[in-house]
């Protein structure tokens, strides 16, 4: 029986096990929507905002592991999803996107509704397509699904022009992918990992910085026994937190311009750096060249173009870090009996002795919210097992400082790009994926504004989804890089007009909160989370002059932190004269 | 450094497009590409001279092979290779310089491809140094125009 391109593409995102698309209809793509329309096994979440959709997608693929899957139209449809991909770029997450496109024969002619999807999102996909003929389509799909989740994830586009999805054929999904210009590779090279075995046991202040490629490649087991093995301590990058148990007591948290003290002392001081899925981003190495400066360096990644991109490495090992991993724990235990303990003894008491020393903290007040207060109370309320997601911002960092991730997939940030807009549809997709759980949206009052649209469809499909809004009416990382940096002189930071959030929500028929003062923080954490087929907004009305410190300068050294006690003490020294 | 190296792509529409992206948006050089049909019409090969130190070079390799459309990619530098240009040349020599002219034609064992009452297009191939060298003694006869091919290049076979 001969199929066309429209029922093709359900019949495939169904072989593929798709349950949940995140989409919006137009003109080129009603013959999809219309066979979406009684289908029984895969429901489609419509948006409000075909970014939404994506970042929606992108939130159910993080949290899950699994592609997620957006469709939409052409022209406009198509655009709006751009960020939402070079959001997922980024952070190497797969999202399959469907565009609709005009009809072949309008290819080219500035048609209603047409843009080059393709040719827009060439650099931020992984791969896309543009399906000529009905009969690449099948193959087109399961490349695309194979594609987006092998090797290191990312999202992947299919323009599909009307006439294409109209046009019949026979139906025929090949079993294998063969693609002979994609071979990711897996196993690490075995000498090399005896390499870095061998360094290990050298080294005598080892460190691990581990990233989202441990996400990726399910290898938080793997890397909990190394570190265990070997009393190694484990840093993690935004994109890492939570493959290693924030609150083990070999945790330092997060390293960079707003990382911790003694991660970045650890990192600057270590003789070893056993670098896992990460990338080395600026915003974690500070100034390249006063990076880690007594270390060799072991680099484990799936992407061999992230080898050597950023910083020098001394032990390269291309592969999956799980596989990579496991065999590196077997030459471990094979090279004998070490007493690890007692090797890592005064390392580990150094940086003891760093926490001590600068513990990340603010200073708790009574009368007036502090953001990091709120972070905590809901790690405290949660007990550290809501799915969180993050704007990007001041919210973002005081989220990765204050709320312990012990587990892999449950933060949702955008790292690479920095997507303001990012957070409340990420935990939209988490929450269609995890009916059950608690999942919140760490949030500013510049960055909800951003995909706000969205509550009409957290309350169509009644989806609780809890957004923390830490109200300052700033856009708060642009107005501390001005306070720091800029003279005071805040241009265009500040947001005059901020919505009563309360009434926001409430006009979309969820359920708004307010807290102004620091004992009000509980009780409406707590009311919200009663709260089971809304989504909830609460605001939380912060002080308005709270930085998130420790900071490294952009471009300074990881040694070049600031603390915020600077600035106080030159009063005081005034003072004094 | 200067590098040629050598691209083999799935002959798919885009392909290019992808290629010259990378370079664009990456910030590498491209100093000629030129690309053309293999043995096999599926695939297409791309000549691509670059420049750049060391590390820049190991990453053009690295982003090349990672594109889905890439199927291999051989830094030619590294290997005994031999390399061929053409340029088609148009000059607009003086009479009496005429001869001349067709003289450094037959040294550089050239061809006159196309003539008029003033002009002669000349056609060359070679390495790079020698097409420069061509084009050096040309402009004392006036050149209208020239087009350059860009490189093409191909391993010596090995002897072992």
């Amino acid at each position: 029986m001969k199929r066309t391109g429209a029922q093709i593409v359900i019949e495939c995102l169904k072989r593929e096990g798709v349950k949940h698309i995140f989409g919006y209809p137009g003109g080129v793509v009603l013959g999809i929507f219309d066979l979406l329309y009684d289908d029984k096994d895969i429901q489609l979440v419509l948006t409000r905002h075909e970014q939404g959709a994506v970042h929606a997608a992108d939130g159910y693929a993080r949290s899950t592991g699994r592609p997620g899957v957006v469709l939409v139209t052409s022209g406009p449809g198509a655009t709006n999803t751009v960020t939402g991909i070079a959001t997922a770029y980024m952070d190497s997450i797969p999202v399959i996107v469907l565009t609709g496109q005009v009809p072949t024969k309008l290819i080219g002619n500035d048609a209603f509704q047409e843009a080059d999807i393709v040719g827009i999102t060439r650099p931020c996909t992984k791969h896309n397509y543009l399906v000529k003929d009905v009969k690449d389509l099948a193959r087109i799909m399961k490349e695309a699904f194979h594609i987006a989740t092998t090797g290191r994830p990312g999202p992947v586009l299919i323009d599909l022009p009307k006439d294409v999805l109209g046009d019949k054929t026979t139906f025929h999904c090949p079993d294998k992918v063969t693609i002979r210009g994609y071979n990711p590779k897996y196993e690490g090279n075995r000498w090399m990992i005896k390499q870095a075995a061998n360094e290990i046991q050298k080294a005598k202040r080892p460190v691990i910085i581990a990233g989202g490629g441990v996400v990726h490649s399910d290898a938080s087991k793997e890397l909990k026994e190394l570190a265990e093995l070997t009393e190694i301590p484990v840093i993690m990058t935004l994109m890492g937190l939570g493959v290693f148990p924030g609150t083990h007591r070999l945790s330092l948290g997060m390293p960079g311009m707003h990382g911790s003290y003694y991660a970045n002392k650890a990192i600057q001081e270590s003789d070893l750096l056993i670098a896992v899925g990460i990338r080395f981003d600026d915003r974690v190495t500070g100034r390249i060249s006063s990076f880690a400066p007594k270390a060799k360096i072991i680099h484990i990644d799936i992407d061999p173009s992230s080898i050597r991109k950023n910083v020098r490495v001394d032990v390269p090992i291309v592969g999956d870090a799980k596989r990579v991993l496991k065999v590196l724990v077997e030459m471990l235990k094979e090279g004998g009996k070490v007493q690890w303990e007692a090797v890592r003894k005064a390392w580990l008491k150094q940086i003891e002795k760093w926490k001590q020393e600068r513990p990340l903290s603010y200073e708790f007040d009574e009368n007036i919210i502090k953001p990091q207060f709120v972070v905590e109370k809901i790690y405290e309320l949660t007990k550290g097992k809501a799915i969180i997601s993050t704007e990007v911002g001041q919210n973002q960092m005081w989220t990765a400082q204050f709320y312990k991730f012990d587990r892999p997939r449950t933060l949702l940030t955008s790292g690479g790009l920095g997507t303001m807009g990012y957070g409340f549809p990420a935990a939209m997709g988490a929450q269609v994926a995890h009916p059950d759980k608690i999942v919140i949206d760490i949030a500013g009052d510049g960055s909800f504004q951003m995909n706000i649209q969205e509550l009409a469809t957290c309350v169509t499909y009644k989806l609780p989804v809890k957004v923390a809004i830490l109200n300052n009416m700033y856009l708060g990382m642009v107005r501390q890089w001005q306070e720091l940096f800029y003279a005071e002189r805040y241009s265009y930071s500040h947001l005059d007009t901020v919505p009563d959030f309360v009434k926001v929500a409430e006009a979309y028929g969820a359920v708004g909160l307010r807290a102004t003062k620091p004992s009000e923080v509980e009780p409406v954490i707590k009311e919200a989370l009663k709260v089971k087929d809304l989504p909830v907004v609460m605001d939380f009305i912060v002080d308005w002059k709270e930085k998130v410190f420790p900071m490294v300068p952009a471009g300074g050294s990881l040694d070049e932190m600031i603390f915020g006690e600077e600035k106080k003490e030159k009063k005081k020294l005034r003072a004094v004269k | 450094m200067r590098h040629t190296i050598s691209v083999l792509v799935e002959n798919k529409f885009g392909v290019l497009s992808r290629v010259s992206g990378l370079f664009s948006g990456r910030g590498y050089n491209i100093e000629s590409l030129s690309v053309g049909e293999t043995i096999d019409p599926n695939i297409s090969i791309m000549t691509i001279v670059t420049s750049g130190d060391d590390q820049v070079i190991e990453q053009i390799t690295k982003q090349l092979n990672k594109l889905i459309d890439v199927i291999k990619v051989v830094d030619l530098t590294e290997v005994d290779h031999v390399e061929r240009e053409m340029i088609l040349i148009k000059v607009a020599p003086k009479r009496e310089d005429k001869a001349e002219v067709l003289r450094l034609v037959e040294i550089f064992r050239g061809k006159v491809v196309d003539s008029s009452p003033q002009t002669y297009t000349i056609e060359i191939t070679g390495d790079e140094k020698k097409i420069e060298a061509f084009v050096e003694l040309m402009k004392a006869f006036n050149i209208k125009e020239f087009v350059r091919t860009g490189k093409i290049a191909i391993a010596r076979e090995g002897v072992k």
